[in-house]
C-alpha cells in the first residue's frame, strides 16, 4: 500500500493512495458538509457540498471525488466556501416544501442537520413553493416529491445494490423528478422488491415507511454500508 | 438588575401561526419573572392589553408568516416602530404550515377548496368585506415583506432558545446562534 | 453557351421556398444548362438566392447570385425559367442576365469578399448529395494523401503547430487533444463529431453538414487514423432533419466508394461511422453527457477528470470535436502550415444587421468589419449597441469595443468568449436586461438537473432577473443578483451551469446603467 501524505487545514494527513480528499479529511477528524455522497454507493458529486479550495487549482474541487495526492495544500472552511456551503442548502430548502415541523423525519434528517451546520438561520433566497406529488401507491412505502432533494441516492442503490434499477431521474432541470419505473405509480412497477434500501439511504424524509407520522423516521445507512462491505469482502456469516 | 438601566421595551406579535410560539414563550415559567424585571411588555396576544401597536418598541418578537392584509399592515407598523426584529419561530421565517396553502397558488384556490370543495352539504364562500382581512396570494415569510434583524427558527421555538436569544438583546447585547440546540428547524 | 444555377436547398433558404425554386428551375435543365441544389450560398437574410455560373468557353466562367427570388408564384417562376432558358439559347458572350424577378447581389460586396473560405470551400458550389461532386472537387484527397503516407504522427504535429484550436466553444487545442488520445493505450477508440449545435442563433455546423458532409466525413476519417480509432459517431441534434438526411446519404456513398469501412482506399485502415440523434437536449451537447447519450443513458454530464480522452464513449479512449473543428482539418492539410495561417472562424451572423447569415472570415478580423462592413450595420435610422457572441455560455462586445480582433484571447479580455459563432448583434432599441434574461431563462430550461447551483441557481437568477425587468427590485436584489452568479458560476458540475450566469455578468459589466435604471430603491426587500 502506498501512502500520500497531504495538508488539510494546515492538519498533516497520511492516507492510502487512491483515496478521496474527503476520505482524509475524515481520517483527519475535520468535518465537511456532504449530502449526495454516501459510502458504498458510486459517488455523482452533484450537490456541490463538499467542494474545498485546492492550492494550485483555480477550480473548487468535490472532496467526495477528488483523489489525494502527495503534497496537496488543501482548505475545507474558507469564508468563501462556508458562503458557498449556505446557499446550497438554501437553494435546498427553496426548490422543495420542506415543512420540517410536520415530517416524517424531523430531528433525523440530513438536510435539517446541514442547515445547522451551515448556520443557516433563515433563506436570503426566496421560498419557490413548487407544486410536487406524493405517491403513496406502495403497499409499504410511500414517495413525498415535496421534500426530495434529488440526491439520487435511492435511484443508486436500488440499481448498483439491490439491482432491481426501480428507480431513475424522470424530466429535466427544476422539472427533475426521481420516477419508478417508465413514471409510474410505485406500487405499479413489479420489478420494486419491497427491500427498503431507498427508504433507508434517503436523507430526508421523502422516501418512508406508510406509518411514521412526525419524527418517526430513523434511516439508517449504516446498514447499507454493512451489506455492501460484507458482499465485498465476502462475508457471508456474520 | 441595575436599577439605573431603563427596561426594555418588549413587544411580541401573532401573524399567521398557531401561537405556538407564544406558548413556548409562556414556557419560560418563572424566568418570566426576572424577565419582568428586564423588560416592560408594550404590545402582546399574552400579556398586554394594548390593541394598537405602539411606537418606539426596542425589541418585537414577531410570530407567524403575512397571510393577510391585517398581517401586512401590523408588520409594516411593527417594523417602523421596532428597533430590533426578531422572526419569532418557523412560520415566521419559512411561512411553514400556513404557508402550504401557497402550493395551491392563490387566495382563490385556497377559498374555493376550503369552504366550497370540503364542505359537507352546503358549502359558502365567507364574504364579510371589512370584518375578515382578504387573504394574501401568498403566505410570505416575514423577510421577504420587510427587514428582519435576527432569526430564532423552530416550531416552536423552545423556551431555552427564547431566553438565549433575549438574554443578550436585554442586556444591549447580540446574541450568538447556532449549533443544534439554538437554530434547527422543526 | 453553357449555365450552372445553384439554388441553395439548406434550410434558412428551403423555409423560405428553395427547394420549390430549383424544381421549377429543373425545367429548364437541357445539354447545356446543370440545375444544382446547393449548401448554403451565405447572405441567408436575401433567400432564396440562385448562383448562376456562365460558360462562353473563353476566359473564366462568370458568377452572378440573385436573392429574394420567387418560390411560390407559379407564373413568376415561370417567366424566371423562360428568361434563364432564353439566355442559354444565347450563344453569344453574355451580357449580365437580369431576372424578371428578385435582386442581384454584389459578389464583390465585403459580405462576400471579406471572407475566407476554407471550411466552406465547397459550401454552395457542389451538391452536398452527390460523392461524385464530392470527388470532383477534390474532397477525400487529403485523406488518401494520409493514407499513403500513413504517419499518423506526423499529421497530429502539423495539427498542432497549426494552432487550431476547437470551434465547439472551450477552444482547447486540438493537436493536444488528439496527441492525447493517441497516446492513451489500447486497440479500440472512438473519434465523436458533436453536431449538437444547441447555442440559440447558431447554425454554422448545420451550414456544413447540409452543405458539404463529405468534408466532415473526410476530417474525422483523418482523424481516426491518427488517433487510432477505427469506430466514430456523429451526434446530431434531431431538430436538423436535413442535416440528418445528408448525412445520412453522406455516410451511405462513402461506405458505397470505400472512403468508409474496411481498408479505406486499399490501406490497412478501417474506420465505420455510425450517426446518432439527440433529443432536443441542449446539455447533450457536453461531451460527457454527449458520451452518456451515445451509449443510450440519460444525457446528464459527469465531473471530469476523467476526461474523454481517457474513457470516453463506451470507456474507450475518445477524441470528441466539433464539426468545424474537423472540417478544417482537410484545408490545413492541404494547404500547410504556412499558408493555413491563422485559420478561419465561421459565424453565423443574426439580430439587427442588414444582412444576416454565414460567413468565414479570417481568424482576427475585427468585429466592426463584420458587423459593419460585412453586415451592414444596423436598420436605418439606428446604432449599433452590443455584439453577443457565444450564446448562453458568452458576453457582449460594446459598441465601443467594435475595433476588437476576433480571436480568443482579445474576447476572453472582454468577458465574452469566441463561442461556437454564434454572433447576434444587437441595436440602441434593445435593453441588456432582456438579453440576460432571454439566455438565463434558456439555461434554466436546459439545466440537466443533476447538480443544485445549477438546478435551482439558474431559477432563482431568472426570478430575479424578471423581478428587475418588473422594476419589482432594489438594490439589495441587484447584490444578490451578482453574488447568486458568482456562486452558480464557480460551483456548478459542468460547462452549463459554470457559464449561464456569464451573459448576465457581462452585461453587467459593460451596461449596468440599463439594471439600475429598473431599480426602485423603495420596493420591498
Ligand atoms: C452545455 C454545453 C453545450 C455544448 N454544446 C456543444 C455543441 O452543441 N457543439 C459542440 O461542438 N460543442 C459543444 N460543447 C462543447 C463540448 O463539450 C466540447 O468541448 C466540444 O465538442 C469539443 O470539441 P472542440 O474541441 O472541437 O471544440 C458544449 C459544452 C457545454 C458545456
Ligand atoms: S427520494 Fe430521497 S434518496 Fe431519493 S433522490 Fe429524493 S431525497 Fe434523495
Ligand atoms: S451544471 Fe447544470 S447542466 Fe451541468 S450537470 Fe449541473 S445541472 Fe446539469
Ligand atoms: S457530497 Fe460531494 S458533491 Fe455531494
Amino acid at each position: 500500500m502506498s501512502v500520500c501524505t497531504l495538508r488539510i487545514d494546515e492538519r498533516d494527513v497520511a492516507i492510502e493512495a487512491g483515496s478521496t480528499l474527503l476520505q482524509a479529511a475524515r481520517e483527519a477528524g475535520i468535518a465537511i458538509p456532504t449530502l449526495c455522497v454516501l459510502e458504498g454507493l458510486s459517488p455523482v458529486a452533484a450537490c456541490r457540498l463538499c467542494l474545498v479550495e485546492v492550492s494550485g487549482s483555480e477550480k473548487l474541487l468535490p472532496a467526495c471525488i477528488t483523489p489525494v495526492q502527495e503534497g496537496m495544500q488543501v482548505h475545507t472552511a474558507t469564508p468563501r466556501l462556508q458562503e458557498i456551503r449556505r446557499t446550497v442548502i438554501e437553494l435546498l430548502f427553496t426548490e422543495g416544501n420542506h415543512v420540517c415541523a410536520i415530517c416524517v423525519a424531523n430531528g433525523h434528517c440530513e438536510l435539517q442537520d446541514l442547515a445547522v451546520e451551515v448556520g443557516m438561520d433563515h433563506s436570503r433566497l426566496p421560498y419557490r413553493f413548487p407544486d410536487r406529488h406524493v405517491d403513496l401507491s406502495h403497499p409499504l412505502f410511500g414517495l413525498d416529491h415535496n421534500r426530495c432533494v434529488l440526491c439520487t441516492r435511492c435511484v443508486r442503490v436500488c440499481d448498483e445494490v439491490e439491482g432491481a434499477h426501480v428507480w431513475d431521474v424522470g424530466w429535466r432541470g427544476e422539472h427533475c423528478r426521481i420516477i419508478a419505473g417508465l413514471d409510474e405509480p410505485w406500487g405499479a412497477v413489479d420489478a420494486c422488491t419491497h427491500c427498503g434500501k431507498c427508504v433507508e439511504v434517503c436523507p430526508t424524509g421523502a422516501l418512508f415507511h406508510k406509518g411514521d407520522t412526525s419524527e418517526e423516521k430513523h434511516s439508517d445507512p449504516g446498514r447499507l454500508q454493512a451489506l455492501v462491505h460484507a458482499r465485498h469482502h465476502r462475508q457471508w456469516t456474520p | 438588575m441595575d436599577p439605573m438601566t431603563p427596561r426594555k421595551r418588549l413587544a411580541t406579535v401573532w401573524l399567521a401561526g398557531c401561537s405556538g410560539c407564544h406558548m413556548s414563550f409562556l414556557d419560560l415559567d418563572e424566568w418570566l419573572i426576572e424577565l419582568a424585571d428586564l423588560a416592560e411588555i408594550v404590545y402582546s396576544p399574552i400579556a398586554s392589553d394594548t390593541k394598537t401597536f405602539p411606537e418606539g418598541v426596542d425589541i418585537c418578537l414577531v410570530e407567524g408568516g403575512v397571510a393577510n392584509t391585517d398581517n401586512l399592515a401590523l408588520i409594516q407598523r411593527v417594523r417602523a416602530n421596532s428597533r430590533v426584529l426578531v422572526s419569532f419561530g418557523d412560520c415566521a421565517i419559512t411561512a411553514n404550515i400556513p404557508g402550504m396553502r401557497n402550493m395551491l397558488h392563490g387566495a382563490d384556490p385556497v377559498l374555493r377548496r376550503a369552504y366550497l370543495e370540503l364542505a359537507d352539504g352546503s358549502g359558502q364562500r365567507p364574504h364579510a368585506p371589512g370584518i375578515v382581512p382578504e387573504l394574501l396570494d401568498r403566505v410570505l415569510p416575514v423577510h421577504e415583506v420587510v427587514p428582519v434583524d435576527l432569526y430564532l427558527p423552530g416550531c416552536p421555538p423552545s423556551a431555552h432558545r427564547i431566553r438565549t436569544a433575549l438574554e443578550p438583546l436585554l442586556r444591549g447585547d447580540w446574541p450568538e446562534l447556532s449549533g443544534p440546540e439554538l437554530i434547527r428547524f422543526g | 453557351m453553357s449555365l450552372c444555377l445553384r439554388v441553395c436547398t439548406a434550410a434558412s433558404c428551403r423555409s423560405r421556398g428553395g427547394e420549390d425554386l430549383r424544381q421549377a428551375l429543373a425545367a429548364v435543365a437541357g445539354s447545356s444548362t446543370v440545375v444544382k441544389g446547393v449548401g448554403c450560398l451565405g447572405p441567408c437574410s436575401e433567400g432564396p438566392l440562385l448562383e448562376l455560373e456562365t460558360a462562353s468557353g473563353v476566359g473564366h466562367p462568370e458568377r452572378q447570385l440573385f436573392g429574394n427570388l420567387p418560390a411560390s408564384d407559379p407564373a413568376a417562376l415561370a417567366a424566371l425559367a423562360r428568361s434563364l432558358r432564353a439566355c442559354a439559347e444565347n450563344p453569344k458572350a453574355p451580357a449580365p442576365w437580369q431576372p424578371p424577378a428578385g435582386q442581384a447581389l454584389d459578389l464583390n460586396h465585403p459580405f462576400f469578399r471579406l471572407q475566407r473560405r476554407l471550411v466552406l470551400k465547397h459550401c454552395g458550389r457542389i451538391d452536398p448529395e452527390s460523392i461524385t461532386e464530392a470527388l470532383a472537387a477534390g474532397i477525400y484527397q487529403q485523406l488518401q494523401r494520409v493514407l499513403e503516407a500513413n504517419d499518423p504522427a506526423a499529421v497530429i504535429e502539423l495539427v498542432r503547430r497549426s494552432g487550431l484550436r476547437g470551434r465547439g466553444g472551450a477552444g482547447y487545442p486540438t493537436g493536444l487533444k488528439w496527441a492525447t488520445v493517441a497516446k492513451m493505450p489500447g486497440h479500440e477508440k472512438v473519434v465523436v463529431c458533436n453536431a449538437d449545435e444547441g447555442d440559440p442563433g447558431a447554425f454554422m455546423d448545420r451550414t456544413v453538414l447540409e452543405g458539404d458532409p463529405h468534408t466532415l466525413l473526410e476530417g474525422m476519417a483523418i482523424a481516426a487514423h491518427a488517433v487510432g480509432a477505427s469506430r466514430g459517431f456523429i451526434y446530431v441534434r434531431a431538430e436538423y432533419p436535413l442535416a440528418i438526411a445528408r448525412l445520412r446519404q453522406a455516410i451511405h456513398q462513402a461506405e458505397q466508394q470505400g472512403w468508409l469501412g474496411t481498408a479505406i482506399a486499399g490501406s490497412r485502415f478501417n474506420f465505420e461511422i455510425a450517426l446518432r440523434v439527440g433529443a432536443g437536449a441542449y446539455v447533450c451537447g457536453e461531451e460527457t453527457a454527449l458520451i452518456q447519450s451515445i451509449e443510450g443513458k440519460r444525457g446528464m454530464p459527469r465531473p471530469r477528470p476523467p476526461y474523454p480522452a481517457e474513457q470516453g464513449v463506451f470507456g474507450l479512449p475518445t477524441l470528441i470535436n466539433n464539426v468545424e473543428t474537423f472540417a478544417n482539418v482537410p484545408a490545413l492539410l492541404r494547404l500547410g502550415v504556412e499558408a493555413y495561417g491563422g485559420g478561419t472562424k465561421v459565424f453565423s451572423l443574426t439580430g439587427d444587421v442588414l444582412r444576416t447569415g454565414v460567413i468565414e472570415v479570417p481568424m482576427g478580423t475585427n468585429l466592426r468589419t463584420i458587423v459593419e462592413t460585412m453586415g451592414g450595420g444596423a436598420p436605418q435610422g439606428r446604432t449599433i449597441k452590443a455584439v453577443q457572441t457565444g450564446g448562453p455560455s458568452g458576453g457582449c462586445v460594446p459598441a465601443q469595443q467594435l475595433d476588437t480582433p476576433v480571436t480568443y484571447e482579445s474576447l476572453q479580455a472582454l468577458g465574452t468568449i469566441m463561442g461556437s459563432g454564434g454572433m447576434v448583434v444587437m441595436d440602441d432599441t434593445t435593453n441588456m436586461v432582456d438579453i440576460a434574461r432571454f439566455f438565463m431563462a434558456f439555461s434554466r430550461e436546459e439545466s440537466c438537473g443533476k447538480c443544485v447551483p445549477c438546478r435551482a441557481g439558474t431559477v432563482q437568477l431568472d426570478n430575479l432577473l424578471c423581478r428587475i425587468l418588473e422594476r419589482r427590485a432594489n438594490p439589495a436584489d441587484l447584490e444578490q443578483l451578482e453574488s447568486l452568479c458568482v456562486m452558480v458560476m464557480d460551483t456548478s458540475l459542468c460547462g452549463l451551469g459554470q457559464s449561464a450566469p456569464k451573459p448576465v455578468l457581462s452585461t453587467l459589466r459593460h451596461f449596468r446603467g440599463d439594471y439600475l435604471a429598473m431599480l426602485s430603491p423603495e420596493a420591498t426587500p
